[in-house]
């Protein structure tokens, strides 16, 4: 071998582990649902104010009153958000109280956002720092939490909400309570 | 009939490079004697069956021929002509036989005009080129036939997605290919370069023009797409760290490291691993781009049809191709590496230093492109978006820009600072009256505010390199650096702008009811059904005034509503002025019978791809001159040695 010549082989040790990477991504079958060490633990202590002017921000104290919720995590800059607002829409319709939760946004954003994919949230909370987000186990957007009436979490769903989920998640309200 | 004979056309290109390869690594072997003189010939031949390929399928689609799977999925009778011709690329198998022919037919350019290198690299270059062309026409003959026939003729098309009948966007796909692809041919020199061990700066002249060529196309590509998104999808935005976005980015990335490395490569021999490196990285970077984006293994708003066979078949050929031209650089890099020394300030130094820039940022866009992939591997689904990517990449870009200012006005070699320093203070000087005046004009972000107080001075800076000298005696191809950078400071103003001093206002409005944002007062007069060929729309009528002005322009968005496939999409509408352009997007009826308006008043934004387009007419004339200079070259060396027979013959012999 050559002078310096470990460091010509970097390139392709680089690119065999992307190829390991994308190559076990491709063969093993996409895993949503994915249990949360959160679940059947109460929600921490939080108070987010508004990102929204219509809307009031979030506090911890809003989810104890007794009606199981949706916590939607979610950021006016993630595009798999914006494929799920027509099923949170869906949701809302049929009498599903939201509570939306913003990543790192700006409000301008988030106005922009919520006038493009409609408003389904009851409540906003802007959670500049992911503070709320990392309390509560979830470490991506968008991400969905059940909250029973008692603060509770009883169920994470990772990623977007797909048509199909819906009927899924109404069943996990009911369970919790609704 | 015609798609039997575009399926045979693309089974003989297949054959050929088959072919070709052959002959050509016989060739490398130094035993091929007749058969390489096929290398060539061969070359040519596969290009133009690939042309005639594609224009069988361009046929299919213009007569709407419903008897093809292809044609049935993706075109309808009732759409305009424009758009059945855009259908032809507006899908997976026709991107992909677009994507061979773009291929093929580069290939058939260097056979037949490039003559500068050493004949030896030269086939080992085409024999390159074929061999990855194979992979990609078995790609398209086993998993992705388009002209796959239908056992029963459909009675109607399904129609092209309605986001994509757009003008603008009917010619960006063919236009970003040329740019992907064209790289394909620095990746078969580089590999071509490193099997007979000729890397000089013979090899980075002739790599550069065909470089220069693809990097303009993928230039203007970038910024159409960019435009495209900014009109068409209604979110006032012009770039989203979206994969695919990504995926165009950073082959650009690459190819502009590339283009500097080779101009240090074919002044000073300097360089030499870096730039093959940069070769094989460009279209590799299209190749994952490609394969990012096909696998459907991130999620993104281009929605490509998901087929996860496909994806583990161009994972295969990523890992031949990639994998395969990373081995031979591992190997032969050694051997090649030595190059001309020089010191750290002069033009290679800061050349260096912006390909490192480069690279890092190459490397941030790919990482956060792949994040997600990385830690759905742990189980965990994220989102990456500009939260990340636009302070994280700054981080390089900022000292980069900074750099490309003094760059161009050093010397090759050796250079002492001390010659430039009254541009460097001049030029500083701007930069920091800037920042003062700008913060105490309004509060902006600190990217925003740093990137408008940068790209006054990048943009003298840019043109400094003209002082001094006879403007009517000075190459082509400095005026291309001059005009390119001058683009990118422009651009950089554009975006920095648009970020700081967007207004932008939602507002519910009655009919006459009138809204302000910015220097804009906008007048809601009526909304209207109006009909176009395959779609209804309701149009909202405004007039909009300008501060004072007694006369007012009309400007009206519509919600459209396609009927095949059915989809509503919003079509903005732009009032463009020289210092910003109006943006009103009309959304829906709200149940008191107001309608929701959405308007912005986006100051300098079209900086942003006036800036585009000027990089790209910058690599135009570079390339321009490039050629020129070569012409030049060929003839003084025609004329030499038609001068040396003459006096062969005055001296009778």
């Amino acid at each position: 071998m050559t002078r310096g010549g470990w460091k010509f082989w970097l390139p392709l040790a680089l690119f065999a582990f992307f190829v390991a990477l994308v190559g076990t991504q491709l063969l093993s079958p996409a895993q949503r649902e994915v249990e949360s060490a959160m679940i059947g633990k109460p929600l921490p202590q939080f108070v987010l104010a508004a990102a929204s002017p219509d809307r009031p921000g979030v506090a911890a104290v809003d989810l104890k009153d007794g009606k199981p919720r949706l916590l939607n995590i979610w950021a006016s800059w993630c595009i798999p958000c914006a494929a799920e607002a027509p099923q949170l829409e869906a949701l809302q319709k049929q009498g599903v109280d939201i509570v939306g939760v913003a990543i790192r946004d700006r409000p301008e954003d988030v106005a922009a956002f919520l006038a493009r994919y409609g408003n389904p949230y009851s409540r906003i909370g802007a959670d500049n720092l992911s503070e709320v987000q990392l309390g509560i186990g979830s470490s991506g957007v968008p991400e969905t939490f059940i909250v029973d009436g008692k603060g509770v979490i009883r169920y994470q769903h990772i990623g977007d909400i797909r048509p199909e989920h819906v009927p899924m998640l109404l069943e996990k309200l009911r369970e919790a309570g609704a | 009939m015609i798609a039997e004979f575009g399926l045979a056309a693309l089974w003989l290109a297949a054959a050929l490079a088959g072919l070709q390869l052959f002959a050509g690594a016989i060739a490398l072997k130094g035993r091929a004697g007749e058969l390489s003189r096929l290398v060539r010939p061969v070359a040519v031949m596969q290009g133009a069956l690939t042309a005639v390929s594609f224009a069988a399928l361009v046929m299919l689609f213009l007569r709407t021929d419903l008897s093809v799977k292809l044609v049935v999925a993706n075109s309808h009778s009732a759409k305009p002509f424009i758009y059945k011709l855009a259908g032809t690329w507006g899908n997976h198998e026709g991107s992909m036989l677009l994507w061979v022919t773009v291929m093929a037919g580069m290939g058939a350019l260097i056979a037949l005009l490039e003559r500068r290198l050493p004949e030896r690299t030269m086939l080992a270059t085409l024999a390159t080129q074929a061999f990855v062309g194979l992979g990609f026409y078995a790609f398209l003959l086993f998993s992705s036939n388009p002209f796959e026939r239908l056992p029963m003729p459909a009675a109607e098309g399904m129609g092209l997605n309605p986001l994509l009948q757009d003008i603008g966007l009917a010619f960006h796909p063919p236009t970003l290919y040329l740019g992907y692809v064209g790289l394909s041919v620095a990746f078969s020199f580089a590999v071509g370069a490193l099997l007979t061990g000729e890397v000089g700066p013979t090899f980075a002249r002739v790599m550069r023009p065909w470089v220069l060529g693809a990097w303009i196309f993928l230039t203007i590509g970038i910024t159409a797409g960019s435009y495209w998104a900014y009109y068409e999808l209604g979110w006032g935005g012009w770039w989203f760290w979206d994969p695919v976005e990504n995926a165009s980015l950073m082959p650009w990335l690459a190819g502009t490291a590339l283009l500097h490395s080779a101009s240090v490569l074919a002044a000073r021999d300097a360089l030499r691993a870096w730039t093959v490196m940069l070769g094989v990285v460009a279209f590799s970077m299209s190749m994952i781009g490609t394969f990012l984006v096909r696998s459907g293994i991130l999620t993104s708003v281009h929605a490509f049809a998901v087929d996860p066979e496909r994806g583990s078949f161009i994972l295969v050929l990523l890992a031949i191709y990639i994998g395969g031209a990373l081995t031979l650089f591992a190997l032969k890099a050694g051997s090649i590496a030595e190059g001309a020394r020089f010191s750290a300030t002069s033009r290679e130094g800061a050349l260096v230093f912006n390909n490192v820039m480069l690279s890092a940022i190459l490397g941030i866009v790919l990482l956060g492109t792949l994040y997600p992939l990385l830690t759905e591997a742990f189980g965990v689904k994220v989102s990456v978006g500009p939260p990340y990517f636009n302070p994280v990449g700054a981080i390089f870009a900022v000292p980069m820009l900074v750099v490309m200012a003094v760059g161009p006005l050093l010397r090759w070699r050796r250079d002492a600072f001390a010659r430039v320093r009254k541009s460097v203070i001049f030029v500083g000087l701007i930069f920091a009256l800037l920042l003062a005046v700008l913060l105490f004009w309004r509060p902006m972000g600190l990217l925003p505010w740093l990137g408008m107080a940068l790209s006054v001075p990048l943009a003298v800076a840019s043109v400094l390199p003209l002082r001094g000298r006879n403007l009517g005696h000075l190459p082509l191809s400095v005026w291309g650096m001059v005009v390119a950078h001058f683009g990118l400071a422009l651009a950089l103003f554009g975006m920095a702008a648009d970020s700081a001093l967007t207004v932008e206002k939602l507002a519910a409005a009655r009919i006459g009811d009138s809204t302000k944002v910015g220097p804009w007062t906008v007048t809601l007069d009526s909304v209207e059904p109006v009909a176009g060929p395959n779609w209804i729309a309701l149009e909202g009528r405004m007039s909009a005034t300008y501060r004072d002005k007694a006369e007012s322009s009309v400007i009206a968005p519509q919600a459209r509503s396609f009927w095949a496939p059915p989809q509503q999409t919003t079509e903005s509408a732009l009032l463009t002025r020289w210092n910003g352009q109006l943006y009103a997007v009309l959304g829906d009826e709200t149940e008191d019978g107001r309608w929701q308006l959405r308007l912005w008043w986006k100051p300098f934004v079209t900086c942003i791809w006036f800036g585009g387009l000027l990089v790209a007419l910058g690599g135009f004339l570079a390339l321009l001159g490039r050629v020129a200079v070569d012409l030049r070259r060929r003839v003084a060396v025609r004329k030499i040695a038609a001068r040396k027979e003459e006096l062969e013959k005055v001296q009778g012999r």
